[in-house]
């Protein structure tokens, strides 16, 4: 039954005794057409639209956890389109126009708040190139407002303007931008997989990927050999780990990525800040706490934590940008582990093993990407044709050096993003 | 996390700069042609445990190659890169 506030009222009235659990639980059949390994955000989007869109059903969703467990639930929620390459461009203009419509779609309330998103810039250098950004966006068909001093002062009058270090010029404002909650996410689209017939199978660990003469023909997992005709991976983090069970090297390393939340205060930020020159964002939650991060460690890890080097880094950021954070108290910190590709851009794609597709390299930005992700990887599994907004997302891309996606000009090389 | 150097023992990670899974130290020739080039600038391991990697010591100057759990973040034994390099 499809939830409203109409339905919310009548359950009140009955003492809320006509909820039912929002997916089954069920045991996992012989065999599938598809098969997806890894139930957060990314392959619960892709059996999503692989139901909706192309009519296929007949699917599972292998999660050695629980759903949603993963990265989905370890991120810091933003939702942004303001890209510069092409390649990049299209794909997360996509997937923000998912955005604005999954409430509707899904009918589940994933409290999208498109607050605008605020990337502030310290020189005349920054300026020209966050000017050509939002040139980049405007042309990509999304929005981007270049805000002076006085105009960042007027929505952000908290910060530190005339810091010596880092005197705030200006910022790019993406009025579009904002944040999403990130567990309903996974839950929207676990709900509406599982309505149009997918089964989502949790507490089951694929060790083991069965090819024959180069074709795939299924898994093993904890609960057993279940046959497949296609098979699509998508672990983020241990997405070396999955492939590998298919004779696979991926060009990946897996790196930890720290996040923060403070405790809960009454509104102060009202939108999502990015302060690159100190690896600093912040937004501020529904529920009150300062939600904010960093960069990488720079070191592989997968011990979903972190280590006090970079906590102190993001700290002083805080402090330098917006010295009133120094009220608040961290409630906590977690780590997440990111599947960061050479030249920072994802990949959707084939493999070399017939029916096997490979879906990472989401490197920090795997969030905003859950729509468009699942809808790119679905139409690539189905049609087995690349969609055109991710046709740029090849593997082989790193071996030709053709068609890297390099968004932050640093080089197609590890530990460079 | 604590870092080992050969030349100066144990120093806080702040010391340090990671600098690559131990790939790097096999650096093919040449005309090894596109696979073997792809395998060191690209392709990885990835190792969720176990790991042998190198890490810069920035005040002494210095290659480690440093045995380091990827999973429990434990620091292992560290010897001079240029002892293994080839």
């Amino acid at each position: 039954m499809g939830y409203s506030g109409l339905r919310v009222i009548w359950e009140g009235l009955r003492g809320q005794t006509g909820w039912k659990p929002m997916w089954r639980d069920p045991t996992p059949k012989a065999e599938y057409d598809v098969i997806i390994i890894g139930g957060g955000g990314h392959g619960l989007s892709t059996a999503y639209y692989l139901a909706k869109m192309h009519g296929i059903t007949n699917v599972a969703v292998l999660e050695k956890g629980y759903l949603g467990g993963g990265n989905v639930g370890r991120n810091t929620t933003i939702v942004r389109a303001n890209y510069f390459l092409p390649g990049n461009s299209e794909f997360y203009s996509h997937s923000l126009k998912l955005w604005e419509g999954l409430e509707a779609d899904l009918n589940y309330n994933v409290m999208h708040s498109q607050r605008g998103l605020i990337n502030l810039f310290h020189s005349d250098g920054q300026r020209d190139a966050f000017v050509r950004r939002g040139n980049a966006m405007i042309n990509q068909g999304d929005d981007a407002v270049l805000l002076d001093r006085e105009g960042v002062r007027k929505y952000l009058p908290y910060l530190d303007f005339d810091n010596v270090r880092f005197p705030i010029y200006g910022g790019l404002l993406h009025p579009r931008g904002g944040t999403a909650r990130h567990d309903a996410v996974a839950w929207g689209y676990a709900r509406g997989a599982d309505s149009r017939g997918v089964d989502l199978i949790q507490n089951c660990e694929v060790t083991g990927i069965d090819i024959e003469n180069g074709v795939v023909k299924g898994v093993q997992t904890t609960r057993g050999a279940i046959r497949a005709k296609k098979v699509a991976m998508v672990t983020a983090g241990r997405s070396g780990q999955v492939a590998a069970l298919a004779g696979m090297r991926l060009p990946v390393e897996s790196h930890v990525l720290q996040a923060f939340v403070t405790e809960g205060l009454k509104p102060v930020i009202d939108h999502v800040v990015s302060f690159g020159m100190g690896h600093f964002y912040i937004s501020q939650s529904d529920k009150g706490g300062l939600v904010f991060g960093g960069d990488i460690d720079f070191y592989p890890s997968y011990a979903a934590r972190g280590n006090l080097p970079m906590k102190e880094h993001v700290m002083d950021a805080a402090m330098t940008l917006m010295p009133m954070i120094g009220k608040a108290k961290v409630l906590r910190s977690w780590g997440g582990i990111m599947d960061m590709s050479p030249d920072g851009s994802p990949i959707i794609d084939r493999t070399h093993v017939d029916g096997l597709f490979v879906n990472y390299g989401w490197n920090y930005g795997g969030f905003k990407a859950v729509p468009a992700s699942g809808y790119a990887y679905a139409h690539l599994i189905a049609t087995g044709a690349p969609h055109e907004t991710a046709a740029g997302f090849r593997l082989d891309r790193f071996r030709t050096g053709q068609g890297i996606i390099d968004e932050e000009g640093t080089g197609s090389q590890h530990n460079l993003h | 996390m604590r870092i080992n150097c050969p030349h100066c023992g144990t120093r806080d990670r702040r010391e340090f700069t990671w600098s690559g899974a131990d790939v790097a130290l096999n650096r093919p020739a040449p005309d090894a042609g596109e696979a073997a080039w792809d395998d060191y600038v690209h392709l990885r391991e990835n190792p969720a445990g176990a790991s042998r990697e190198l890490w810069y010591h920035d005040p002494c100057g210095t290659f480690a190659l440093v045995e380091r759990d990827t999973v429990t973040h434990l620091v292992g034994d560290a010897v001079l890169a240029e002892k293994v390099a080839r």
